[in-house]
């Protein structure tokens, strides 16, 4: 009984620090319609910053002034990125902004390396809470009943802050409707500013709050912005009584889901956050976001088959490709193997994203799923490689099936936060059922069979399969089925009116587009030799998203280049540099927002203005300008 | 009226959101070709009463019928594939598609192939399409991007897609909202061509009486969510009730104390 009580009182601790995170991503959410990936990032600034502070400045002063010093400062420095970074992209679609705010995490994640190095730091305890306090008969750290106390008098203070300022008046206001606040001649900059930084503030003070708690290392922030996703898709965007609820609901269910399944205990947040969204798709205490946002792929130039010149084209390429074997040696053949592959995955994702306009943050899932497919058959059932190339991938199949059925009933930002908390319980399976999955140590020895066992077979194996993959997607896009996805994209009002069922058409791209990732994984583990949970980490999620954007989104193709690139990039920068992270993070942030089109993109702009230009001079002048009109409508 | 069986019945119809009764008691029929106005002031429940015919949202209590078949709590698809055709107070097309395209997504989604992955699209019923473009007079911009068409161009483009599944009925919310007048006439003359080549009954409401005592068969008013007068133009006109709300002031503030002490 005591045990229980215990545990339950450790679970309101963690409680509080999930709070104050996911709190400040739900103010900064209300007004700005941003959806903060970084937030995990000011987290672990606001933790590193604490530490040094706290080791600066001495006694009981110096150490909680240390906590709200170092929560000010990366205040501070959220109100910079507001300014610089933020300011440019409020506009864009919301698949930029998640993607430029994780940007911003990956250079964070290399810069605390820098600044504090890459070991664990203990922080000082917090004096007057040094102790341990006797719960019948168990030990109880007093620090985290200091810890259960400030979660309900920061929901206190935030109340007071909202209901009775002027500036929580306007936050509240502006939450409502934006463009009212400003037609009444509010500064929405510096409301902007200031909100983002108080969300900020709530953030690093979380992270300082655990330094008694919790080691502070570079990790951190991708393990609580996660919990942090999941904790605000429960509790409903926007509401800072259901970040309350549902933080102390997702740390309770951690702390008995251990005794539950002791192995998998994330899956007992799956079920619960499940269950909710059943019920309730925008959370206990939410609301269902009214106007869906503009999502990227919603160009005005109509996308059209390739005519037979660029089919010629793609052909001869094709046949370049083929014939690397001929003149590479082996570490060029992997190394084109790999791209391939991720050729594969990338076109798999825009699928989904650009014809399906829902820009997904966990599709490694599928591709995970699909490498652990083949590797459990080979390893556990000792299957041939055919059976397991053909079969490994139904694992990915299922994963994308029931995920799928409940990721497709949101949109926009709900949905990328879904399907990254999805994908992250993945790999939370991954990496703790040690005796399937072989945990950390991964599944080694998965070989091709004889046949393909060279270099040079094994690439034109996946060169063959990728590329008939990608012709199968292409026609998918101008098929019926690919017109009703895309119907569903740009007005699911219109569809559902004309008979379409968007739901499911979503389902179902969700599935093919998770099935084909799969593919790619499971060509991926043999590449390997082995699978590691990485496959289905938020890292490989990222790469696909920014091998879709360099590619461009609003293209049918696009990603197939942007992979290549991307690709072929990251391999040379890896070897080049130790903070890749860094200049990855920077890469993503300038192609958001300097160059949103991406590279195919781009390169059809140019096309389409030279073709317009030679028009313009071959046509009379009177043609000319209505040419012109036309094209300024 | 004709004396035929109703493509469309409504009995009872009744909305609320919180406090406020947008729709009470709303009954009504359309017979087969008929063309039948839905006018009221702003906030009678026009579009509420709209969005509950095709079943975009539910009613509190009441049935729709459609063909005698009851559809109350079906689905705008489902109700769509009983053979009704819809327009949007704004209108709501596929942006990204050419206008061809727009038609023909309705063609393919009519003939139950919206879950075929491998016909090309851009070959599928494309005379179909030309002649539903033909017949709103759309026939040179089949390949036009939709994204960069005039407001008169969508209004008769989502009338073209609300014909592709051969409706019996047509529910057309403000269908020349937000156009020049001459448009006006022009869109709700074609309109009335259709419907009577065709013998599709019509439901529209409209805020422009030209447009509605030109065309309907027979008005609805609706005011406050209840319909308080029905017949020809002439008689409606002539009601000194719907006289009350569109023009005296005075009585209408009468009405409404009363309204509100019966509500």
């Amino acid at each position: 009984m005591s045990f229980y009580v215990v545990q339950f009182l450790t679970g309101l601790a963690s409680a509080a620090s999930l709070f104050l995170v996911a709190s400040g991503l739900s103010i900064i959410f209300g007004v700005t319609r941003i959806v903060n990936f970084a937030h995990g990032a000011f987290y672990m600034l606001g933790a590193y910053m604490a530490f040094t502070l706290t080791e600066r400045l001495s006694g009981t002063v110096g150490f909680w002034g240390g906590i709200v010093l170092a929560a000010l400062a990366v205040a501070a420095v959220g109100a910079a990125v507001e300014m610089i970074l933020l300011r440019r992209i409020y506009k864009s679609p919301e698949l930029f902004q998640l993607l430029a705010t994780f940007g911003l995490t990956l250079m964070v994640e290399d810069l605390v390396v820098i600044l504090w190095g890459p070991d664990d730091l203990l922080g000082r305890r917090a004096p007057g809470f040094r102790g341990a306090i006797d719960v019948f008969g168990q030990n109880l750290p007093s620090y985290d009943l200091f810890l259960i106390v400030i979660g309900p008098v920061v929901l206190g203070a935030l109340w007071l802050l909202f209901h009775r300022t002027r500036w929580g008046v306007l936050v509240r206001a502006a939450t409502q409707d934006r463009d009212m606040v400003a037609a009444l001649g509010v500064n929405q900059k510096w409301l902007f500013t200031s909100v983002f930084a108080a969300g900020v503030f709530l953030a690093a003070l979380g992270g300082a709050l655990q330094i008694p708690r919790d080691a502070v290392n570079h990790t951190m922030d991708l393990r609580i912005i996660v919990d942090v996703f999941v904790v605000v898709v429960i509790g409903g965007l926007g509401s800072i009584t259901g970040a309350f609820a549902a933080a102390v609901l997702v740390s309770e269910l951690n702390a008995f889901g251990i005794l539950v399944f002791p192995k998998i205990s994330i899956i007992l947040v799956f079920l619960v956050m499940a269950a909710v969204l059943i019920v309730r798709p925008w959370g206990l205490f939410g609301k269902a976001e009214t106007a869906p946002r503009r999502t990227p792929g919603s160009a005005v130039r109509p996308w059209r088959p390739l005519t037979f010149a660029e089919r010629v084209a793609v052909a001869l390429v094709f046949a370049a490709a083929a014939s690397l074997p001929l003149f590479g040696g082996n570490y060029a053949i992997s190394v084109a193997t790999e791209i391939v592959i991720f050729a594969l995955f990338a076109a798999s994702l825009h699928f989904l994203m650009s014809a399906g306009g829902l820009a997904s943050f966990g599709h490694a899932a599928y591709f995970g799923l699909g490498s652990y497919g083949v590797a459990l058959l080979a390893k556990l059932a000792g299957a041939p490689m055919l059976v397991c190339l053909l079969a490994g991938p139904l694992l990915g199949l299922a994963g994308a099936v029931v995920f799928g059925f409940f990721a497709v009933r949101l949109s926009g930002v709900y949905f990328a936060m879904l399907t990254l908390a999805f994908a992250q319980i993945a790999w939370s399976v991954a990496f703790q059922w040690v005796e399937v999955t072989g945990g950390d140590n991964g599944l080694l020895g998965i070989w091709p069979a004889r046949l393909v066992a060279t270099p040079a077979r094994f690439y034109w194996l996946s060169l063959a399969i990728s590329a008939a993959l990608v012709v199968a997607l292409r026609v998918m896009v101008f098929s019926p089925f690919g017109y009703a996805l895309r119907a569903t994209r740009d007005s699911a009002l219109r569809g559902e009116a004309i008979g379409i069922d968007g739901k499911r058409v979503q389902w179902i791209a969700f599935v093919i587009a998770g099935t084909i990732a799969a593919v790619a994984g499971a060509l991926f583990a043999y590449l390997k030799g082995s699978v590691f949970p990485d496959s289905l980490g938020i890292s490989l999620s990222v790469d696909g998203l920014v091998m879709v954007l360099l590619g461009g989104v609003e293209t049918v193709s696009g990603a197939i280049v942007g992979a290549i690139v991307y690709k072929a990039l990251n391999i040379w920068l890896v070897s080049q540099t130790e903070l890749s992270k860094l200049v990855l993070g920077g890469l993503i942030i300038v192609l958001v927002v300097a160059f949103p089109r991406g590279i195919v993109g781009m390169a059809e702009l140019v096309v389409d203005r030279l073709r317009r230009r030679a028009q313009l001079s071959a046509s009379p002048p009177s043609a000319a300008l209505a040419q012109d009109i036309e094209s300024a409508k | 009226m004709s004396g035929t069986a109703p493509v469309l019945e409504v009995e009872g119809l009744t909305k609320s959101y919180g406090g406020v009764h947008a729709v009470r008691g709303v009954s009504f029929s359309v017979a087969q070709g008929e063309i039948v106005a839905l006018i009221g002031p702003n906030g009678a429940g026009k579009t509420t009463c709209f969005n509950m015919l095709n079943g975009q949202i539910p009613p509190d209590a009441g049935r729709v019928r459609l063909l005698g078949e009851d559809t109350t709590d079906c689905p705008p698809r489902v109700v769509w594939r009983r053979g009704v055709g819809r327009t949007f107070q704004i209108t709501a097309t596929f942006s990204t598609m050419t206008v061809r395209e727009n038609i023909q997504v309705a063609l393919a989604s009519h003939a139950s192939r919206t879950f075929n992955l491998w016909r090309s699209m851009p070959d599928f019923a494309r005379r179909d399409a030309d002649a539903l473009l033909g017949l709103v007079d759309m026939a040179g911009y089949a390949d036009r991007p939709c994204g960069e068409l005039a407001y008169g161009d969508l209004k008769r483009l989502e009338l073209a897609v609300a014909l592709a599944n051969n409706p019996r009925l047509l529910l057309m919310d403000e269908p020349t909202a937000g156009m020049a007048p001459k448009e006006r006439v022009a869109l709700m003359r074609l309109v009335a061509r259709i419907a009577r080549e065709r013998t599709i009954g019509v439901l529209f409401t409209e805020h422009d009486m030209d447009v509605v005592f030109e065309h309907a068969e027979r008005v609805l008013v609706l005011n406050r969510g209840q319909l308080i007068a029905e017949g020809t133009p002439a008689s409606v006109r002539r009601d000194p009730q719907v006289r009350a709300i569109y023009l005296g002031e005075g009585l209408l503030y009468e009405g409404g104390q009363h309204e509100g002490a019966n509500g």
